[in-house]
This record gives C-alpha cells, structure tokens and sequence, in this order.
C-alpha cells in the first residue's frame, strides 16, 4: 500500500466552508484581539473598568444630571440632599447668540448669517472632489465671497447714504471671530507658505535670504508676542491719525505667523520630491511654474497633507489668544458670560468650557477627518 | 544576447531603411568641457550627430556618458565650448533652452513619469502646456503613441501600477507626443528585469527603423549592432573610439576599447 501515500488524484471537489466561529464575526475579532491569554484577558477588564468610571461620570454630568431648560440660575441650582448638579444648557441656549454672533447688532444678524450660509454653500461642494465646476467655484469662494462678505460683516456707507449700516469690528465677537481669523489665517497662510518655501529653496540668493529671514523672524517669535506688538506698539510707530483696525491687524499677524509654518512644512515636502520628477519635467520643455504647478507642488503637497492640517489645527485653536488684546472669540465671549450673576451657578463654568470645548473639537476633528479622506482620495499607489 | 547573432543580410535590410542625411546636423558639440566643482568630468568632447543617425554611447561607469547626453537638453550645463542643437546654440538663454528641449526628447534610466498622473495625462502634459495643443487633439495623439508602444489599454492607469517595462514604454511614449526631432535614451533598460528589457529595446528598433535621430546611453550590445551606425566609446570624460558597430566590436583600436569590451562580451 505505499504506493497510494505518493500518488494522489482529486476526483471530487473539496467543500468550500464557513469559516470556524473562533476566528471569524464579532466574537472571533474579541477572542483574537481582547482576550487571548489571561494577561489580556486581565487588561482588557482593567481597561473597561477604566473607561467605565472616566466616562460615566461626564455622561451623568453632562446629559443625565443636566438641565436643559430655564430661564435664570434657579433652574440650575442643585437640588438639595441630590448631590452634583449636572450642565446647565439652559445658559448655553439662554448665551448662544452672544457665543455665535458676540455683540453684533440684533437687527443686523441677519447679514451675519448671510455669510455663514454662503460660506458652507460655497465650502462644502470645493471640498467635495465629485461636485463639478471647481474652478468657478474656488473663485467664488477665494475672491467672491471675501469681498462680498467684507461688506455684509462691516457694512457699506457713501456718505449719507447708507446701504448696510456700518459695525465697528470691536461688537463682533464669539464664533464669528474665530472663523473669520482662522478661515482668512487658513486660506492666505497657504498660498503665502508656499511662496516662501519656493522662495527658500530658490538660487537667487536675494529672495531666499528674505524668505529665510522672514521664516525665522516669525517662527522665531510667540504668537502673543506678535499679537502684542500688532495691538499695543505698532499704533506708536504709525503715524498720528493713521490707524489700522483692531481685526486686521490681528488677521495679518496670525497670517504672516501661520505662513513661517506652513512654509517649513511646505519645504519638507518639496524636499520629498525626487530629483528625476524635475529632470522629467524639464526635458518635456515645461517651464519653471507650470513644473512647479503641474508636477511638483501637487506631490509634495500631497505628501505633507498631515502636516499642513496639523498647522491649520493649530492656527484654529490658537485663535483663542487673541483674548489679549481685547478681542472676544468664541471662548473669550464664553469667560465674559460668566460674570452675568443671572447664571451664575457652581456648574456655569464648567458647562461653559464643556461647550467651547466641544465646538472646538467638532471644528478641529472635522479637519482631521477630512485630511485623512483627501490623502486616501489622492493616493494613486505610486509609491515605488 | 541571443539577438547578438543577426545575420548579415537582415542588418542590411534594415539598414536600408534608415537613413541618414548628409548635410544637416542634428547636433553638434564642439570642444566642450565640463567640470564638477575641480573635477573635469568631460574632456574635449567633439561630436556631430547627423540627422537620422542613430549612436549608441558606451564605456565605463563613470565615464561621463550620461553627463555628455544630459548636456545635449541643458539637463547640465557645460562651461566651455559650444553645444548646437537643431540650429540653436545651447547658451543661457532660457527662452532657448525651452525651445530646444521641446525638440529633444529624453528617456530616463528610472523613466521619472509623474506619479499622480494618469499614464495618458502623462503623455497629454506636455503638448497641451508646451504645445498649447486642444486637449482631445493631444489625447488622439497620445493613444496613437500608447498604441505604438503596445499598452493603450493602460492608458487610464496610474504609473505605480504599471511594471518597470511598461512604464519605461509610457516614457517613450511621452517623449514621442511631443513629436521631437532628436531622442536621447539616458541607460533605458538598466533598470529593469531581464524579461522586460526586450520590450523596451522592441520599440526602440520600431523608432530606429522609421529614422529617428537617436542617441542611446547602453550597454544592450545586441541593440547596437542591430540598429545603430555608430559606436562611441568614452572613458574617463573623453571619447575614446568611434566606429561603425561590426568594426567597433570585432577590431576595436585602443587599448581601453579592448579591455572594456573583454569585460562585457566575454562571460
């Protein structure tokens, strides 16, 4: 009989099975990952246990104890012998027209939210790579909506004419700075980081030695510290009577401070680029800026997309600092609310910083997510 | 090679075909000098390529082979002597150096197509942003091409899913839309797997025969017996020896000539 060990035919299919319950669904993920020896087994427990008592509390704080309807501080106020009183929405619901529009004029709110409405109108089908008509519609969002929205913010006057009454930008406050620092920060800082990268890097030594000045002056310096001198000593320096509005000085200092970053993070990325894409391109007869436009700045600007969202996070959240001198973002409008004895409560600053916390996050995340989508979007499997 | 032995009468028969003009030049280098830093790369390099010739450049590595072809489309830049192209003297002129580089096409060793691009955006790039060509022109043109070099079905890939033969293909193919007037091949096939090579080295010889003028950086010794009229040998940033490719190969001259085809030829 040895002969049939060594000789074999398959005269019938085998049969194609499910695959064991150990190792496939939910139950097999959990057996593989979660408790596949006694160790992890242990930590697995430990961190549920961990999780539990971190995460119920703040669930029990911020929707099962909390109040959601009132109109003053008495809705809030613990109940006696009832332990925590939980977030007190009422005053964020009672509060949110001054942390959206800050102390922008009732009756002219309605051009606030022109604005708002035309800037997702206008944002979410650019950042939608299947809507069509791109380039109308990135100049509608780059220079349409700037302009228009300059005039709907601030107001038109010729005289005594008065098309929309004038609002001075020290009412504006809460969410409207912050997007409007961040979105202007945002999109100028690009354009202006990439220039300077391509500016450090170019052969004429006098615009790489300014770039590389500006660069380091600026990255060279803290942000507060630019706020500073933009708000308190630049007025010395100008002449008597010629003076900048308050915003845009701040609008220019957060944007020229961003851009320092962004170049480097820009530079890193044309640095990634191999020297055959240049030679490639060269050879076809391509010119230096449709090189740099058409095969250059596209792959690098791919390959740094983590870092250039990672510095548009930060110039969000660093927009908060412009508190300092005097202006009221939306978390600064929020610190300002406390002080109405109307809410005060135990829990008013605490719910207060929970929302501005949580609006923070919703804007920051979005980004995040929306990076990670473009960079498998643009992935075309070229690593090689 | 296998190829090596092509018979006499086929060589002839293609040769036939090509044919080399005798009066206008293609380019023409005229005691040109290089240096890198202190390091005098290419040496006295005097050289007239005639429209339709097809030269096949050899020698060592480091020899400045590379360096001379790269010099012809101002991929470096020599410091002394001339270098005319087509007419138009290489100078630092950049609005000439654009011109001439969109009559000179070049195919790179690790063929640098644009990784982002589609293969046939690849090959429409240039002639709509050079050319100024409309875009369905350029696309009818570039499907031509990607026809000749036998891959138009991969026309809406993207390069990295290409393999090292098809993509140099896609190279050539690029180069061709552009319609130049001279190609300069910088070590084609070095980079690539045994099988693919002749692939590429196929379309090569299809290019050959309809009488482009061709100057090839390679070691494939069985292209240039099959295809080209002349053979330059360089060493150490001087050309060393040229001749025919049949006397090139079975009675080289000089000393080094010898040696470095001992090295290649006989293992």
């Amino acid at each position: 009989m040895a002969n049939a060990d060594i000789f074999q035919i398959r005269t019938e299919e085998a049969p194609k099975l499910a695959a064991p319950i150990s190792t496939s669904g939910v139950i097999g993920w959990m057996r593989q990952n979660l408790f596949s020896s006694i160790g992890n087994t242990v930590l697995t427990v430990i961190g549920i246990l961990i999780a539990y008592s971190l995460i119920m509390p703040f669930i029990q704080f911020a929707i099962i104890d909390a109040v959601w309807t009132g109109d003053d501080r008495t809705a809030c106020l613990a109940v006696e012998g009832a332990g925590h009183a939980g977030a007190c929405w009422a005053y964020v619901i009672d509060y949110l027209p001054q942390f959206i529009y800050g102390r922008y004029p009732t009756e002219e709110i309605y051009r606030v939210n022109i604005v708002y409405a035309l800037f997702v109108l206008l944002l979410v089908p650019l950042l939608m790579p299947s809507a069509p008509y791109k380039g109308i519609n990135a100049l509608l969002f780059l220079v349409v909506f700037p302009i228009i929205s300059y005039f709907l913010l601030t107001g038109l006057e010729f005289g005594d004419t008065v098309v929309l009454p004038i609002v001075e930008t020290a009412r504006w406050g809460g969410l409207l700075v912050t997007l409007v620092i961040a979105v202007t920060g945002i999109v100028a800082s690009l354009p202006l980081g990439i220039a300077l990268a391509l500016g450090r890097r170019s052969n004429m030594p006098i615009i790489k030695m300014v770039s590389v000045i500006f660069i380091e002056f600026w990255r060279g310096v803290p942000l507060i510290t630019v706020l500073f001198m933009s708000s308190v000593m630049l007025p010395l320096f100008l002449p008597e009577g010629v003076t900048f509005d308050k915003l845009l000085r701040v609008l220019i200092g957060v944007t020229l401070f961003s851009a320092a970053y962004m170049a480097e993070v820009v530079r890193g990325g044309l640095q990634a680029i191999p020297k055959g894409q240049y030679e490639g391109a060269m050879a076809l007869g391509l010119r230096f800026w449709q090189m740099m436009g058409l095969i250059i700045l596209p792959q690098a600007l791919k390959l740094v997309i983590p870092g250039i969202v990672n510095t548009f996070i930060g110039l969000f959240k660093d927009t908060t600092l412009v508190l300092i001198v005097g202006m009221f973002d939306l978390l600064g409008q929020i610190q300002s609310s406390f002080s109405d004895p109307n809410w005060s409560t135990p829990t008013q600053g605490h719910t207060g910083y929970l929302f501005a916390a949580i609006v923070f996050f919703i804007f920051c995340f979005g980004m995040s997510r929306y990076s990670i989508f473009m960079e498998n979007k643009l992935h075309t499997g070229h690593k090689r | 090679m296998s190829e090596n032995a092509v018979n006499a009468e086929e060589l002839a028969a293609d040769r036939s075909r090509m044919q080399i003009s005798d009066t206008e030049v293609a380019v023409e280098i005229k005691s040109m000098n290089k240096w890198y830093g202190d390091f005098h790369v290419l040496r006295d390099i005097n050289l007239k390529v005639m429209k339709g010739e097809r030269i096949v450049v050899c020698g060592p590595s480091g020899s400045g082979k590379s360096t001379m072809i790269r010099c012809i489309n101002r991929l470096e830049e020599h410091q002394d002597g001339q270098i005319i192209v087509d007419g138009n003297e290489l100078t630092n002129d950049l609005k000439k150096i654009d011109e001439i580089r969109r009559e000179v096409g070049m195919c790179f060793q690790h063929f640098n197509l644009f990784p982002h691009l589609t293969i046939l955006e690849n090959c429409t790039l240039a002639p709509i942003w050079v050319r100024k060509m409309p875009k369905k022109e350029a696309e009818e043109i570039a499907m031509h091409y990607l026809e000749r070099v036998k891959i138009p079905e991969q026309a809406g890939k993207y390069p990295g899913q290409l393999s090292g033969g098809q993509q140099q293909r896609v190279a050539i193919a690029r180069s061709l839309c552009m319609s130049p007037k001279i190609m300069l091949f910088d070590e084609p096939t070095s980079a690539l797997d045994p099988e693919m090579i002749k692939e590429v080295l196929d379309v090569m010889v299809g290019l050959a025969e309809e009488g482009m003028t061709m100057v090839c950086v390679t070691h494939e010794m069985g292209f240039a017996r099959k295809v080209a009229n002349r053979v330059i040998f360089m060493d150490a940033g001087q050309i060393v020896e040229q001749n025919e490719p049949e006397a090139f190969f079975t009675n080289p001259q000089h000393e080094r000539t010898k040696l470095f085809l001992s090295q290649i030829l006989h293992h």
